[in-house]
């Protein structure tokens, strides 16, 4: 690891201006010379294999006082950017009305880890893939831009079947965004000119000719927290992984539902494992919106999610299966007990 | 992780004895310290080292340290606690698992100066005079393990899992465990031991 200053951020404000000031004269963001510490379970981690390489650490803990809260209101879902996975995971609101929310972190990672990670650093997490990982390959275009993509025509079985650009193929690797995109959720971000609030799905960015750049975010932002319009009991969030526990998922579905009198009045279907970004699968969404639900509608929906798929040499097979992942979570979702 | 620290290593430990007996291990660090002048880090060089002060196992301990270190190398390079392993140093073992306030967590991603103020507790800090804390004596009654490289971290972990309320079934504490790994596959063992400390330590 590169010798870096560290610095604790106070309120939000030091912390935007601490940022900001060294990531304005960057690009991308994600090699800004100075970088938020939240958990650390990604930027250490990456700083230890010199994939990061930030001068300065500053490290936004001492903000969870005020960006930690976990508010559903009955109606309506805030949730503080600096909450901890595992406090969301265990919270009985969030269990009962936004079990895909609640779901999606249980299934990730492990105890330990939740009880770092936080819901912002979370959905900042970066790529699991091997090659960018491994600085001793020169050609990764989000390292290295314009220096070629190792995965292409390496061992890609875990890489990515939507969303992928002839220069990269990475997977997004998190799973409670895809609970955050199911359910159209917001995200306020904190930046040196006040706060704004924009579509979750707006956040992420598919990789096409600039991999290196992965968010929306600008220089010195800050995610403070994800708002969700609604309650969704009846969601679920299905992965299916190389082992039972404690796996990134090869594919996984958000699926949440409005179901009345054995009509799908709403539909929302989000892809995991399988995409370069947080996935909305809008096109499973339109079959199955006013649809009464069967085996052969699941079936329909599964192949639209999946119709612009393109595998490569190994990992074709997340085609197949993504499509029965989407179908059972889909069965899951109607018969659940709300 | 290079670590340019000063600070020295406290106590006795087999560790220190054993480098110095290998005759000049010690010396290169000794040369560091001596050339770094710790009364005036230069303010803006990341290379300065930082002062911290780790709360662990009920004790204050002050050091000089590398702003990169982490709670794993402060314990083990700098206190000469060494229970808690290095295995991976990537968090994804579970080797390094300590408790900082009541929650588990892999030190080896958490840097030393994020932990300042908060209460640490490792495997050294869990028995009595005389007495081992019960998650440790099951460990040791059901024979869960056998090179036993992982068995502070799973301890460590075993005892968060129990409070959370996560070792209610045989699935639960499977589920709850998966950050620890144990190559030598003592799982079925380490259940077992889960699974009869548990009441013990519910009841307080």
């Amino acid at each position: 690891m590169r010798p870096f200053l560290y610095q604790r951020a106070t309120d939000p404000d030091m912390a935007v201006q601490a940022l900001g000031a060294a990531a304005a004269a960057n690009n991308p963001l994600t090699q800004a010379t100075a970088q938020p510490l939240a958990g650390g379970t990604t930027l250490i981690d990456l700083m230890k294999l010199d994939v990061m390489r930030p001068t300065a650490i500053v490290d936004i803990n001492p903000l969870a006082q005020g960006w930690s809260a976990i508010e559903p209101d009955g109606e309506n879902l805030r949730l503080g950017a600096l909450a901890k996975m595992s406090d969301v995971a265990v919270h009985d609101e969030i269990q009962r009305n936004y079990p895909v929310i609640a779901n999606s972190l249980k299934l990730a990672a492990s105890a330990q880890l939740r009880n770092m990670a936080t819901l912002g650093g979370n959905v900042m997490q970066r790529t699991r893939c091997s090659y960018f990982r491994d600085v001793s390959y020169e050609n990764c275009n989000k390292r290295n831009p314009g220096s070629g993509c190792a995965a292409m025509d390496g061992v890609n079985r875990m890489h990515a079947v939507l969303g992928v650009s002839d220069q990269c193929i990475a997977t997004y690797p998190g799973d409670f965004a895809q609970a955050l995109i199911a359910l159209d959720a917001t995200v306020e971000i904190t930046g040196r000119s006040g706060s704004r609030s924009m579509p979750f799905a707006e956040l992420h960015k598919m990789p096409g000719s600039s991999p290196d750049i992965e968010t929306t975010l600008q220089p010195g932002e800050l995610i403070s927290a994800f708002t969700v319009s609604g309650r969704w009991p009846r969601s679920v969030y299905l992965k299916a992984r190389d082992r039972q526990s404690y796996e990134f998922a090869l594919s996984s579905a958000a699926i949440a539902l409005d179901v009345q009198d054995g009509t799908i009045r709403e539909a929302r279907v989000a892809l995991g494992g399988v995409a370069t970004v947080p996935w909305r699968a809008r096109e499973a969404e339109a079959l199955l919106k006013g649809q009464r639900f069967d085996d052969g509608l699941a079936q329909r929906a599964a192949d639209a999610a999946f119709a612009d798929a393109r595998g490569r040499r190994h990992n074709s097979f997340k085609i197949a299966l993504g499509k029965r992942v989407v179908a059972r979570a889909l069965q899951q979702a109607v018969t659940m007990e709300i | 992780m290079p670590d340019n620290s000063s600070s020295r290593p406290s106590g006795f430990d087999r560790r220190a004895f054993m480098a110095g007996a290998a005759g000049s291990a010690l010396v290169p660090m000794t040369a560091r310290a001596a050339a770094q002048d710790p009364r005036a880090p230069a303010a803006q060089d990341p290379s300065a080292p930082v002062d911290v002060t780790l709360h662990v196992n009920g004790k204050d301990r002050r050091l000089r340290i590398d702003a990169r270190t982490t709670v794993l190398d402060a314990l083990r390079e700098h206190m000469g606690l060494t229970g808690s392993k290095k295995g991976c140093d990537h968090g994804q073992c579970g080797a390094c698992t300590v408790l900082i306030g009541d929650r588990r967590v892999v030190s080896c991603l958490t840097l030393a100066l994020a932990a300042e103020g908060q209460e640490i507790t490792t495997i050294e800090g869990l028995a009595t005079d005389d007495r081992l804390h019960p998650m440790q004596q099951a460990f040791v009654d059901n024979d869960a393990f056998q090179c036993g490289y992982c068995t502070p971290g799973q301890i460590m972990s075993a005892i968060a899992c129990v409070k959370e309320g996560h070792a209610g079934s045989e699935a639960d504490i499977r589920e709850y465990m998966s950050g620890n790994i144990c190559r030598c596959a003592a799982y079925p063992n380490i259940v077992a031991a889960v699974k009869q400390a548990a009441p013990e330590i519910l009841k307080g």
